[in-house]
Formats: structure tokens, C-alpha cells, sequence
């Protein structure tokens, strides 16, 4: 049996498990929580991709994941489509503007395209605050069905569809992380110029990948307005969302599959568990302290640090 | 919508007066992104923290936030040479500038933002110094002192700057670390030490912004996003490391964002900032007053 075999038959026979130990439980709250965690393994799995293997990195998770959050209340309102039509349109959207974003800015050196993601949260924002079809600054509502079979809750329904989400996403960061473009990736990271010299074609790959990294922050962001039946510019463009996309990958380990999955499971459960008792500020705050204390004394994260001991 | 000069002349004199307080904000990047090469996206966060520090002194000494905003700035100094220390123990040195750098100082700016939030609570602060409901008029044009006083102030903190880095020693050393930092090791200089001291400039100079920009409007812990796209885009505009292309930059840049604020409505003007931050990288990446690479 090969190994990508066994990754997909590890994967599903995981989430069944969780699906299961879930039902057991027999409490909502469960896949509250458990969608909480799964949505960062997208958004985090989706930023390895260009931040992890490329080293280029994005700062918009939050334009991007609310790019896909909007679009999905559009094809709702416009078209009446529901969650799943609505998860390939934001796929599209948030895929288009990587592409177009990388394509202005990634012929030059990689803080640029940097601090261009970093606006283009703030200017999506404006955006959305100024378009009246999608609720501007007020929000938008999406009511949905409360039971929908066979699904015991529509929670249910919403954590199942995350976790098949965060399972291939991180099948497409393996798939990456073997094929050729994931050593091109690779290897623009170490050397750029001296990539380009050896004749990878750095300048596409970069668009595959930002385009990538895009529409996975989408489609992490397309069940928002399901999952919490309100959607408003400041909830979607939170600025969590940015940081956590960052932290996740950096303190699981960087350019490996696994990595942002650790980091995401790690953290989100941390800030689910501390919601709960501290204030999410407080929370925040916290989430922004081990970012930095982590680039900086484990900047390999916590993969890098057990591979250099073993 | 009609045609009217006297509302296009005063949106370019206020926009002007904007943006001398945009170079300020931006001539602090000119010398860390600019000089020194390092991307401190937690400039305009540092910026916003000598805005509250302004108001939190200013209420409690009962002086005018401007004079507030020098003497603090010692302070910010301090503060920029010890983010510059870990900057570059832990990122420089090791040769980590271009990813976990970049994750070091979002994750500063996370930082100071949630924690303005906690220290001062989401709302708006401002200031009323004693000058500020006084308006000049020169015929047509209004010029509001709310917002001529800060302008030239921190015109006037530029200019002290200018000639710092063209007269002083040090400001010499400063020039030369950001053209060869190893021939400056030849000549018996630490460029280390040359760097930390110009970060702590800058983040000075960040702080002064502050000073002045809570007088023309108020400022919240999340009004330092905004201010990343301006700051960035008048930088590189500017053509990065000098000061009088950064001034041209900035006050270009006020007066376009003014103006599409008087004709389209304010909301609209953080789109600007963005919209020529993708122009200028897309066709003109060496700036507007900067040489070819």
C-alpha cells in the first residue's frame, strides 16, 4: 500500500471517528467547537501553501476568508444557491483576487506582495461596508433550516462539510508538498534568483500557488455566514483570522503538511477553551505573544524542533 | 454633481496640510524599510500607541499634545532600539528577515493593537487643544489650525531630521550602513549600533506622528491599519531611502485622497491608499522621484 493511499484512508477513518465520538457526545456544542478548530486547519493549511513552501508571506487571510464569506451570501441572495454552490463561487472569488493580487506585485521582491495582502484586507472592507446588496456595515442574515436529515443538527451538517473541507486541504498541501511544484516552491524559498537560473519557472509557480493559497482561504470562509447566521464586515474581516492564519503554520512547522494542522489544532483549541472562561481579547493577546516568542526561539516550529532533536 | 473650485482648492489645501503629517508618518519608514531594510509593518501601530500616550499624558500633565508628543518621544527611542536588539538577535543575525522577520512584527503590531484595546477600550479618542475651533481665511481658502499646526510640525520634525542625517556624524553613518553596513565594520564602526540607533529614530519619529495626527482626527487602537497602506505607498513612491522624494510623495498623496474625499465621501479613502500602493508596485516600483534599479 503507498503512502498517498494511507494518508486518505488515515484521514477519513479520523474524521469518521470524530464524527462518531461526536454523536456519542450527543451535544451541539461539539461540532461548534470542533468546526471552530477545523475552519483554522483550512485557513492555516491554506497559508502554508504559499507562506510555508514559498516562503511569501500573506498577511490577507482575513480579505481572503471574507471574500469567500461574501460570496456565498451573494450566490445565496442573487441565485438562491445554497451552502455547497456557495463554497465554489468563493472558491473562484478568493482564487481571482490572489491571482490578480500576485500578479501585480510578485515580479518583485516578496515584502512587496507582503504588504499589498496587508491593504488589501482593509480595502476589501471599505468595499463591503459601502455595498448595500450584502448588508454594508449593518450585515447580512442567512436563515437557515434548523434540522436538515440525515444530519442530526444542521451543526452537524456544517461540521461534516468543515471536515471534509480540512481534509483536502491538507490532501492538497501533501500533493503539493511531493510534486514539482511544491520543490519548485521549495526552492524559490532558498534561492530565488538561483531557482530562476536553473530554470523553474518562479514567476508562475507563484501565481499557481498564491492562487491556491486564495481560494482555500475562501472556501474556509464560504460556511461563515451558516455557521454564526449573521455576517457582518467587522466579524468577517476580523483581524484573528490574519493572525491566526500566521501562528498556526509558524508554531506547528512551516512548509511541512502536518504542520499547520498541529498548530491549528493546538491554538484553536486553546483560544475555544479560553473564549470560554477568559476574555477573547485577553485570548487574542495571547495568540500574538506566542506568534513572537515563537518565530524567535523556535522559528523551525514545533516539527522543526523534535526533528532537530531526533 | 457640480463643478466647484473653491470646495477643489480647499480640498488641496487641506490635503496639503494632510499630508505633512503623512510624511512624517511615512519619513520614519523611509529611514527602517527605506535605509535599513527592515519591513516594520508595526511602524504605524507604534504610531497610534504615541497617539494614545499623547492623550493619556497630555489629559494628566494639562499640556498641549504637541509639546507632549517631543517630550515623550525619548521614550519611543528607547523603545525602538530594544524592538531593533530582538530584531536583530533572533531574525537578523540568523539570516530569518524575509519570513519569521515579517511574522515578528505583525505579530508586534497584533500585540499593541489588542492591547490598546484592553489598555483604553475600543472607542475614538481626541484632543481639543486650545487652537483648535480657530480657522484662518485667505480669501477662498480656509486653513483650519487644527490641522495647520500639526502640519507644520511635523514638517518641522522632517526638516530636523534632514539635517541630522546630512550634518551630523552619525547621520553620516547612518547614510552609510544603508549603502555597504560591512565597509562601515572597516572603518571601526559597529554598523549594529548605528542601526539600532536609527531604528530607535524612526520609531521616535513614528511616535511624533502620533503626537500630531490625534489633533487633526481621532484615532482608535485598529486606525494604524489604515495608515499601512498610506505609509508603504508614499515610501516607495518616495523612492524609499530619501526624505525630500518621501515629503513629495506624501503631500501628492494627501491631495489626492482629499480631493476624492471631498467629491465621493470619506469612506472612500482608504481605497485610494490601496488603489495607488498596486499602481506604484505594479508600474513603478522604483518610485516616482527614485532611480531605476
Amino acid at each position: 500500500m503507498n503512502a498517498t493511499l494511507r494518508f486518505w484512508l488515515g484521514a477519513v477513518a479520523l474524521g469518521l471517528a470524530l464524527v462518531a465520538g461526536l454523536r456519542l457526545l450527543g451535544n451541539d456544542y461539539g461540532y461548534f467547537a470542533g468546526y471552530f478548530v477545523l475552519q483554522y486547519v483550512v485557513l492555516a493549511g491554506a497559508w502554508n501553501i504559499l507562506g510555508g513552501y514559498a516562503g511569501y508571506v500573506n498577511f490577507g487571510a482575513a480579505g481572503f476568508m471574507a471574500a469567500g464569506a461574501y460570496s456565498a451570501i451573494v450566490v445565496r441572495q442573487w441565485l438562491g444557491w445554497d451552502l455547497l454552490p456557495g463554497i465554489v463561487a468563493a472558491a473562484v472569488v478568493a482564487g481571482l483576487l490572489g491571482l490578480g493580487t500576485g500578479y501585480l506585485t510578485l515580479r518583485l521582491k516578496g515584502v512587496y506582495f507582503s504588504i499589498a495582502t496587508l491593504c488589501l484586507a482593509v480595502v476589501l472592507q471599505t468595499l463591503v461596508v459601502n455595498w448595500d446588496y450584502v448588508g454594508g456595515s449593518r450585515g447580512a442574515y442567512i436563515i437557515h433550516a434548523r434540522e436538515i436529515p440525515p444530519f442530526t443538527s444542521y451543526t452537524e451538517m456544517l461540521f461534516i462539510v468543515m471536515l471534509g473541507l480540512a481534509i483536502g486541504t491538507t490532501g492538497i498541501g501533501r500533493a503539493v508538498e511531493k510534486s514539482r511544484l511544491g520543490r519548485g516552491l521549495q526552492a524559490i524559498r532558498d534561492n530565488e534568483r538561483a531557482a530562476e537560473a536553473v530554470g523553474v519557472p518562479t514567476l508562475r509557480l507563484k501565481l499557481v500557488a498564491t492562487t491556491l493559497c486564495g481560494a482555500l482561504m475562501g472556501v474556509a470562509g464560504a460556511p461563515l455566514p451558516y455557521y454564526s447566521g449573521y455576517l457582518n464586515p467587522e466579524a468577517a474581516f476580523s483581524l484573528a483570522y490574519a493572525v491566526n492564519a500566521i501562528a498556526m503554520p509558524l508554531i506547528g512547522g512551516a512548509g511541512t503538511w502536518a504542520g499547520p494542522v498541529i498548530g491549528a489544532v493546538l491554538l484553536a483549541s486553546l483560544q475555544q477553551a479560553a473564549t470560554v472562561t477568559i476574555s477573547s481579547a485577553l485570548n487574542l493577546w495571547i495568540v500574538g505573544w506566542m506568534l513572537v516568542v515563537f518565530v524567535a526561539i523556535a522559528p523551525r516550529g514545533i516539527l522543526g524542533w523534535f526533528r532537530r532533536r531526533g | 454633481m457640480e463643478f466647484d473650485l473653491s470646495l477643489l482648492l480647499n480640498g488641496i489645501v487641506s490635503g496639503l496640510l494632510l499630508g505633512g503629517l503623512y510624511a512624517a508618518a511615512a519619513s520614519g519608514l523611509a529611514i527602517s524599510f527605506g535605509m535599513l531594510d527592515i519591513v516594520n509593518i508595526a511602524h504605524p501601530a507604534l504610531m497610534v500607541t504615541g497617539a494614545f500616550t499623547v492623550v493619556a499624558l497630555g489629559g494628566w500633565l494639562g499640556l498641549d499634545p504637541l509639546v507632549v508628543a517631543v517630550l515623550q518621544a525619548p521614550a519611543f527611542y528607547l523603545l525602538g532600539m530594544v524592538i531593533y536588539s530582538a530584531y536583530h538577535h533572533f531574525f537578523e543575525k540568523r539570516g530569518d528577515e524575509a519570513l519569521q522577520g515579517l511574522a515578528f512584527f505583525f505579530g508586534i503590531m497584533f500585540i499593541i493593537e489588542v492591547g490598546l484595546v484592553m489598555a483604553f477600550g475600543p472607542e475614538q479618542r481626541f484632543l481639543d487643544p486650545s487652537y483648535a475651533y480657530t480657522t484662518w481665511r485667505l480669501g477662498e481658502i480656509d486653513l483650519p489650525l487644527r490641522m495647520l499646526v500639526p502640519g507644520l510640525f511635523a514638517l518641522a520634525c522632517i526638516g530636523g531630521l534632514f539635517l541630522y542625517l546630512h550634518r551630523s556624524f552619525t547621520g553620516l553613518a547612518i547614510a552609510a550602513v544603508a549603502q555597504d553596513a560591512e565597509a562601515l565594520r572597516l572603518m571601526a564602526i559597529d554598523p549594529v549600533r548605528i542601526k539600532r540607533l536609527a531604528f530607535g529614530i524612526s520609531i521616535a519619529l513614528a511616535s511624533m506622528a502620533g503626537g500630531a495626527l490625534v489633533v487633526v482626527q481621532p484615532v482608535e487602537p485598529s486606525s494604524g491599519q489604515v495608515f499601512i497602506g498610506r505609509v508603504f505607498a508614499i515610501c516607495i513612491m518616495g523612492g524609499m531611502a530619501s526624505l525630500p522624494g518621501c515629503v513629495m510623495a506624501a503631500l501628492l498623496f494627501g491631495v489626492v485622497e482629499n480631493v476624492t474625499a471631498t467629491f465621493y465621501g470619506p469612506s472612500w479613502s482608504p481605497a485610494v491608499a490601496f488603489g495607488w500602493l498596486l499602481l506604484v508596485l505594479a508600474f513603478r516600483p522604483q518610485g516616482l522621484f527614485g532611480k531605476a534599479a
